[in-house]
């Protein structure tokens, strides 16, 4: 059957979609903590001070300062495409929750949008997180840090999206393997996060290019070690476009999936 | 008074199979209007359309005056809905169910707080309110579900098979509760393939087979319409005599597996046949609408 691919118009309903992913995450708030703050907190001393030992500084910062500002963006990216793919798809289909709701006056619109934005709003507490054990260690560059949050948040959008659609199409869990083996993983190990990507053969740093995660570290790096922004308009149009694009092809399969 | 729901030539086709092939109906204000049909009729499929959630192929659907699907969100406002299969949210307290809904339906939360004590009394689950819904039996995660389908204060409630896989008891005790809420004046849209259920609440129903309306009318218009007064089942014994004799007597005979279906007007000559043979075991009962159902969808298994 062909898709739907009419604009998204959601309304004030993904408010409520919003609220009742905070009301489930209120519930288990202790776990939440000890996962927002304990993982940042081992990769940062555990790699910062173990690695950090044997690199004295990286791209011309410390080398905890460069790991730091780059976990922030690979956590706001995983934890989001964490979200929407095993919490979105246990909704969408093992609970059935969305079934319920398509029954009140909420939409699939508000309902995906709602939790669009509940993955950029868990994004942002883990970047949240980090940023506190980053500023206790000593490594954050002045105020301008706090920008952080929002770009964590739209961080949080850019990876939502392109995840949104593969719950829309898994039949599993499993089938998340691969888009975290193919997609997330990659862009883990590849972006930047752990080493600068001008290391790397030319292709692969084009390659890179084309996908997010490089550009999210582009704009925390500077904003975490204190530094200048550059070319602001081109990373942020990156991740809004992934965002955007994600968002609306995610749309049409879910329509497709649950409107029959 | 205008009709709550008018369906007119409502088709629901799935690349080549045709689901819903063309239904018609309306739906009075106050009334409790039934669906029966077999598996796979399109009782589901007819369900679904009425609230926006499955796009119709053809026909057109006005629920309270509103035309579907342009404006589903207005429409869904006022209604409740009782899915077949519970969808309860696990990850939420009984209480909680409720409110988390009513959030759905842009009801803030005191309000929606306010109106969970009285909900739970009706579902007879005020002391359940602080369980997790995971802990509930069958019967309780209905009553919830039928609570949770009113916190909106819908005009029309809808019941998806409401009391498929419960026992006796828990059906009774649902059967009562829609009982009262027809009392209120709420219009009820319930399927069924429970023919009890159906003459107890219905006042109105039709009977869907393959994704069309075979007839309409009150339970007694369709008895009388489709079915002789009396039957007789007979289920055990030699029937070989007596069939010649109720044959002779002009009854209508259906043979299934072991049992002999008797369908006549006057049961008395043949009641005193059976009681001179005591090998025969035999009920005798008025028609009912099984037999309407039976003799309109054919005894074939669906599956």
């Amino acid at each position: 059957m062909a898709a739907d691919w009419s604009l998204p118009r959601p309304g004030r309903g993904a408010l409520a979609v919003w609220r009742r992913n905070l009301r489930v995450w209120r519930k288990l708030l202790a776990p939440a903590v000890v996962l927002n703050f304990g993982e940042p907190t081992l990769y940062l001393l555990g790699l910062g001070f173990g690695l950090g030992a044997f690199i004295d500084t990286m791209s011309g910062m410390p080398y905890l300062v460069f790991l730091a500002s780059g976990i922030i963006a690979s956590s706001a990216m995983t934890t989001a495409s964490f979200e929407a793919t095993y919490s979105v798809f246990t909704r969408m289909q093992v609970q059935r929750t969305y079934e319920a709701m398509l029954a009140t006056p909420l939409t699939l619109d508000d309902i995906l949008a709602g939790e669009l934005l509940w993955c950029a709003t868990k994004a942002t507490f883990s970047a949240a997180a980090i940023l506190a054990v980053a500023t206790l260690l000593g490594v954050v560059g002045g105020w301008q840090a706090l920008w952080v949050l929002p770009l964590a948040f739209l961080i949080g959008l850019c990876f939502a999206g392109p995840a949104l659609v593969m719950s829309a199409v898994s039949d599993n869990y499993d089938f998340f393997n691969y888009y975290f083996v193919l997609g997330v993983t990659p862009m883990l190990i590849l972006s930047g996060v752990f080493y600068p990507i001008e290391g790397l053969p030319e292709g692969a740093q084009a390659a890179i290019q084309v996908l997010p995660l490089a550009h999210a570290i582009a704009l925390t790096r500077p904003l975490v070690a204190g530094l200048p922004v550059n070319d602001v308009l081109l990373h942020v149009a990156v991740l809004v476009a992934y965002a955007a694009g994600g968002f609306h092809v995610a749309l049409a399969l879910t329509r497709r999936r649950l409107l029959v | 008074m205008p009709p709550i729901v008018r369906a007119d030539g409502l088709v629901k086709r799935y690349g080549g199979f045709t689901a819903v092939a063309g239904v018609s109906f309306d739906i009075p204000a106050g009334c409790c209007f039934g669906v029966l049909g077999p598996n796979g009729a399109g009782k589901t499929t007819t369900l679904r359309m009425i609230l926006g959630m499955t796009p119709m192929t053809a026909g057109s659907l006005s629920v309270f005056g509103l035309g579907m699907p342009a404006d589903g969100r207005a429409i869904r406002r006022r209604i409740g809905v009782v899915p077949q299969a519970d969808n309860l949210d696990p990850d939420f307290r009984v209480d909680e169910n409720l409110e988390v809904h009513a959030s759905y339906f842009g009801i803030d939360a005191a309000t929606a707080r306010a109106r969970v004590p009285e909900l739970l009394a009706f579902a007879n689950l005020t002391d359940r309110r602080h369980a997790k819904t995971d802990t509930l039996s069958g019967g309780m995660k209905r009553r919830l579900t039928i609570a949770r389908a009113l916190i909106n204060a819908p005009d029309l409630v809808m019941l998806d098979e409401p009391t498929t896989g419960l026992d006796p008891q828990a059906r009774h005790v649902i059967w009562s509760r829609l009982a009262a809420l027809k009392a209120r004046g709420t219009t009820l849209l319930l399927t069924t393939h429970y023919m009890e259920e159906a003459e107890r609440l219905c006042d109105e129903l039709v009977i869907m087979d393959q994704g069309r309306i075979l007839d309409r009318g009150t339970p007694r218009e369709l008895i009388r319409r489709h079915v002789e007064p009396e039957v007789i089942e007979v289920r055990a014994g030699d029937t070989a005599r007596f069939r010649a004799f109720a044959e002779h007597h002009g009854c209508r005979l259906e043979q299934q597996g072991m049992s002999l279906y008797c369908y006549g007007q006057d049961s008395a000559p043949l009641l005193g046949f059976l009681q001179q043979d005591a090998d025969l075991v035999y009920l005798h009962r008025p028609a009912g609408l099984e037999d309407v159902f039976l003799r309109l969808t054919g005894r074939e298994l669906r599956d």
